[in-house]
């Protein structure tokens, strides 16, 4: 839609294109199912979270990795979104976390996640059960190739939908577990059995040894930690094992944080390679079935140093893919939190470049999973773990009676203003009041539309500044109906001034716009929190009095243009040509007239 | 009764003409005492902020029974100045400024007489800063950057000193809207900065419609035209000043009607944190960017050298002495009712009315040899005797 660019635009077929696109909006809002806007924090409550630091001995933290947690916490909250949540410290040992909105469950464990992340090089795989043990869950038994998972694994983070079809990329742990062949590394010689294509369809499970049995350790000089591998089971439900967050160790034994395939591998993991420190940066990618991608990614980017750390992680990997493609030391595992996310091989040479991509198998990679990994890792990890103490249902901050005053006093206002530009403008004031409506109509449909959508929830600054975003609406046409008084003083008639004032008017109007939108804009892109909800509330209002003062103001003007009542300039059309110029000659004579153009203030009914 | 009759018939008709431009000096006074109690105000006394920026303490206690505002009631009579008062699951939590440890046992005996709560059962701990130092730290880069770009927006749009002139209104806004709150001890709360945020929008759109006339009335200025770029701005000025006034009664009615009628009905909070703030800034922002901006970029303006050859020009054609005794005959025929009914226009500087008057006459008798003189286009205000009594006969 744009402007009517012809000498003569049709102002009847704009307002009617306006009044229809109104129309589908207020369908849209009504088929969303909520009509109302969504309330923030300090009108309409939300969820309340304490989390307490954990301690290794039950000492108080120290105030400086509190203080870390809680700058770290508020980035991951205002990371989801445009609403008003709040941290912040309480006593010694607490974070208190009010996120909007009620069984914002998914958001609370988002905040209380540490995200540690290490890279670290796999030296053994295999299933999760403790070898020569039954597994306590029944493991489900290995299907034919491309047959979905019977069960998704329920995950706490995300809700997965299985999806339809195997993916032909299988998962790189897959390829691993395919052929545990037992050759010795270092030995320099090339594998002498053929080893399937990196790109081949999963092999069946059925040849993933039960437990640990047949498993090569070469290399691992820690035996307590072959004990601890051969006994661990990953079938629990905390899939934690003791020690595997600890940068430090230099071997751990880890799992997998999901099932997959029905099921869950088990790790011997070697020396940290490279610390979710040296994260710089981390987003969230749709599929791309080019790739060959049937799953959301998470895509990370490293700081120099990190990007150095990963090369030479990849590098060893590599080396010993091309020794033996089925060797698990060709896989880099990311571990999250003690659990494996994924463990890539690294099959295509070394990653130099500075970044890494974690994915997993779409039923758990989900749009949802993969924003959020992306925003608890884009911020680093909290420096201290946290227990959920307590999840409460919030009230508001504000009594009922504030919003109510809030709305009262606004409501005021703007009938005053109403009042005046009816005074002012006369029967003009009619169109003000008209655009008043239609702004402030477009204003709520749009609100409810984008708290379903985006997320953005009223406050009550949000709401007065709307309020006053639409006083200041009322700028635009006042320009536009000052110019066009202009021109009726300089002597023209009517209608060609309708559209002579307006490419005047219309400068003015986009130019001053433009100030307060970008204005809206830094403050969306580089403010946080509410501020950014109250910088998108600007940049709302503005659209909208642009749309408004182009698409119906100016309309209107122009079809009441054609009418009598306005053409001839009636006294009370507020165009009274004879008026506006009752003293234009500065003599005498006009002296006189303009005793004739008395205004009395007096109430009109128009 | 005549008088202010005559006066409302001006403004409606767009008639006001005051010489703004031709005094900077008094309104450059008045903004310097201004800003210097303002900056006074913060160095001395300090901004008051509000527990979500400081931190403070949280009270908790179970009272089934008892309303939001009875809670309120309870914990405000106990001496704190802020509560902010919240139902989590079936207790209260109320947060309120750093009370010292006897204002503390205070409260909770408020609490407890008023809403019959036992007080060894209400807990009391710190709370940190839910708006610290990270959302500060974000508003302030924020601010920087917006005040870059937008120099460079308006320069672009408009011109450099466009853009300078504006940007000095703005922070002439921020820090007297600043100093108010000092001064007055209000507390600046969330919802305070969220006000700052607006008269940011607010003031520079205010100046950049002013200088969007002023741009279009100086644009066809050149050596010979007959008037200098102040009276030219002027002009533009007084041709904004009834849409300024206009703007600025319209977004400040709604903001008056929240902060009086809001904040006497339904107490503090909230409402006037924000209110206060836009209401000051918003009339700070009308006066800036109308005799602040304006008066600056005039002066920047008057700097370059073709206004510099235009006012001399001008200078050489008023001192030739058929130009000084027609202008004589002229002053007396019209100051009477010129001045008749609105405050006195004063003189400018170069002592010649007020107003595009002298634009009126279009003789070029007495210009010196050294300057060509070519017949321009009328200019100026289109409101000139002759014209329109012509214009006025043939209409009728």
């Amino acid at each position: 839609m744009a402007p009517p660019r012809s000498n003569v635009p049709n102002p009847g077929r704009t307002l009617l294109a306006l009044f229809v696109v109104m129309a589908a909006l207020t369908g849209v809002m009504f088929m969303q199912g909520h009509p109302t806007p969504k309330l923030g924090l300090d009108l309409a409550g939300g969820t309340t979270v304490t989390l307490t630091a954990k301690t290794a001995n039950g000492r108080t933290p120290p105030s400086t990795q509190m203080d870390q947690a809680v700058k770290i916490m508020t980035q991951r909250v205002n990371g989801l979104g445009v609403s008003d949540a709040e941290v912040a410290k309480q006593g010694s040992s607490n974070i208190v976390v009010n996120v909007p909105g009620a069984g914002q469950d998914r958001v609370v464990q988002l905040i209380g996640t540490t995200a540690k992340l290490q890279f670290r090089q796999v030296y053994a795989v295999a299933d999760g059960k403790p070898s020569g043990a039954a597994s306590p869950s029944p493991s489900p038994t290995p299907t034919a190739k491309n047959e979905k998972p019977g069960g998704a694994s329920p995950s706490p983070s995300s809700s997965p939908s299985p999806t339809g079809s195997e993916t032909p990329r299988s998962r790189a742990l897959s390829e691993a577990l395919a052929a545990p062949t037992p050759t010795p590394t270092g030995s320099g010689s090339a594998p002498a059995s053929p080893s399937p294509a990196p790109t081949g369809l999963p092999p069946g499970l059925g040849t993933m040894p039960p437990g640990a049995a047949g498993q090569d350790y070469s290399g691992i000089d820690d035996k307590a930690v072959i004990k601890q591998f051969e006994q661990l089971n990953c079938y629990v439900p905390d899939k934690r094992v003791q020690g595997s967050n600890d940068p430090n160790r230099k071997w751990v034994v880890a799992c997998d944080q999901k099932e997959e395939r029905g099921q869950v591998a088990k790790y011997i993991l070697g020396p940290t390679r490279v610390l979710g420190e040296q994260v710089s940066d981390a987003s969230a990618m749709p599929p791309d079935p080019q790739q060959g991608q049937s799953s959301w990614w998470v895509s990370l980017k490293f700081k120099s140093q990190g990007g150095r750390e990963f090369g030479a992680a990849t590098t060893d990997a590599y080396r010993a893919y091309q020794q033996d493609s089925g060797s698990p030391r060709s896989q880099i595992a990311i571990v999250l939190d003690g659990q494996v996310v994924s463990a890539p091989s690294i099959s295509r040479g070394a990653i130099t470049g500075g970044t890494a991509q974690i994915d997993g198998p779409p039923e758990s990679f989900t749009q949802t999973y993969a924003t959020d990994l992306a925003n608890v890792l884009k911020y680093g990890a909290l420096p201290l773990e946290f227990t959920q103490s307590s999840i409460d249902e919030v009230s508001s901050t504000l009594g009922s009676d504030q919003l109510r005053g809030g709305m009262i006093a606004g409501a005021i206002g703007l009938v005053l203003v109403l009042l005046y530009c009816l005074l002012y403008y006369r029967g003009l004031g009619l169109v003000a009041v008209s655009s008043l409506v239609v702004a402030a109509g477009i204003t709520y449909v749009s609100v409810v539309i984008l708290g379903e959508n985006m997320g953005f929830r009223l406050s009550l600054p949000h709401i007065i500044g709307l309020i006053v975003s639409i006083g200041i609406t009322a700028d635009s046409f006042i320009v536009y109906f000052e110019r066009l008084r202009d021109e009726l003083r300089a002597g023209r008639t009517l209608r060609p001034s309708v559209e002579t004032a307006w490419k005047r008017a219309r400068r003015t109007i986009l130019v001053a716009d433009a100030v307060t939108f970008l204005a809206a804009l830094v403050l969306y892109f580089l403010a946080v929190g509410g501020v950014r909800g109250f910088a998108f509330a600007m940049g709302l209002t503005t659209l909208i009095d642009v749309i408004v003062v182009f698409f119906f103001t100016k309309p209107l003007v122009g079809l009441l243009s054609r009418t009598r009542f306005f053409g001839r300039g009636h006294p009370l059309s507020g165009l009274d040509a004879t008026r506006l110029r009752g003293t234009a000659n500065r003599t005498a004579k006009g002296a006189a007239s303009s005793a004739s153009a008395t205004i009395r203030p007096k109430s009109q009914e128009v | 009764m005549l008088g202010t009759r005559a006066i409302v018939s001006r403004i409606y008709r767009g008639e006001i003409s005051a010489d703004i431009v031709g005094r900077p000096k008094l309104w450059y006074s008045i903004s310097g005492v201004l800003l210097v109690l303002s900056i006074a105000g913060l160095l001395f006394q300090g901004l008051n902020f509000g527990v979500e920026f400081k931190g403070g303490s949280v009270f908790t206690f179970s009272a089934p029974s008892a309303s939001i505002e009875q809670v309120r009631g309870a914990v405000t009579s106990g001496g704190a100045h802020q509560a902010i008062v919240q139902k989590a699951g079936g207790d209260w939590r109320v947060t309120t400024e750093s009370l010292s440890s006897a204002k503390v046992t205070e409260v909770k005996q408020s609490v407890a007489g008023e809403l019959k709560v036992p007080a060894e059962k209400v807990s009391t701990q710190v709370v940190g800063a839910s708006w610290g130092g990270e959302v500060s730290a974000k508003a302030w880069q924020a601010l920087l950057v917006f005040m870059v770009l937008i120099i460079a927006y308006l320069s672009v749009a408009f011109e450099w000193r466009m853009a300078l002139a504006a940007v000095v209104a703005l922070i002439h806004d921020l820090v007297i809207t600043a100093g108010v709150y000092a001064w007055s001890g209000f507390e600046v709360t969330p919802a305070t900065l969220l006000g700052f945020l607006t008269i940011l929008g607010y003031s520079l759109y205010d100046a950049v419609v002013v200088f969007d006339m002023i741009k279009e009335v100086t644009k066809p200025l050149g050596p010979t035209s007959k008037i200098t770029y102040s009276e030219a701005a002027n002009q533009a000025l007084s041709s904004t000043l009834v849409r300024s006034l206009n703007t600025s009664l319209v977004a400040i009615l709604p903001v008056a009607a929240i902060l009086f009628i809001g904040t006497t009905l339904f107490g503090a909070g909230t409402l006037k944190d924000l209110s206060l703030a836009l209401f000051v800034g918003m009339i700070v922002g009308t006066y800036s960017s109308i005799c602040v901006a304006t008066p600056l970029l005039v002066q920047l303006k008057e700097r370059e050298p073709r206004y510099r050859e235009l006012r001399a020009n001008i200078a050489r054609r008023e001192s030739s002495a058929k130009r000084q005794a027609k202008i004589a005959k002229t002053q007396v025929a019209v100051a009477p009712e010129r001045d008749g009914g609105t405050d006195d226009p004063a003189e400018p500087e170069d002592g010649r009315p007020g107003g595009g008057e002298a634009s009126g006459d279009r003789t070029e008798e007495g210009i010196p040899a050294s300057v060509t003189v070519r017949k321009v286009v009328q200019q100026g205000p289109r409101q000139q005797p002759k014209r329109g009594t012509r214009q006025q006969r043939r209409g009728k």
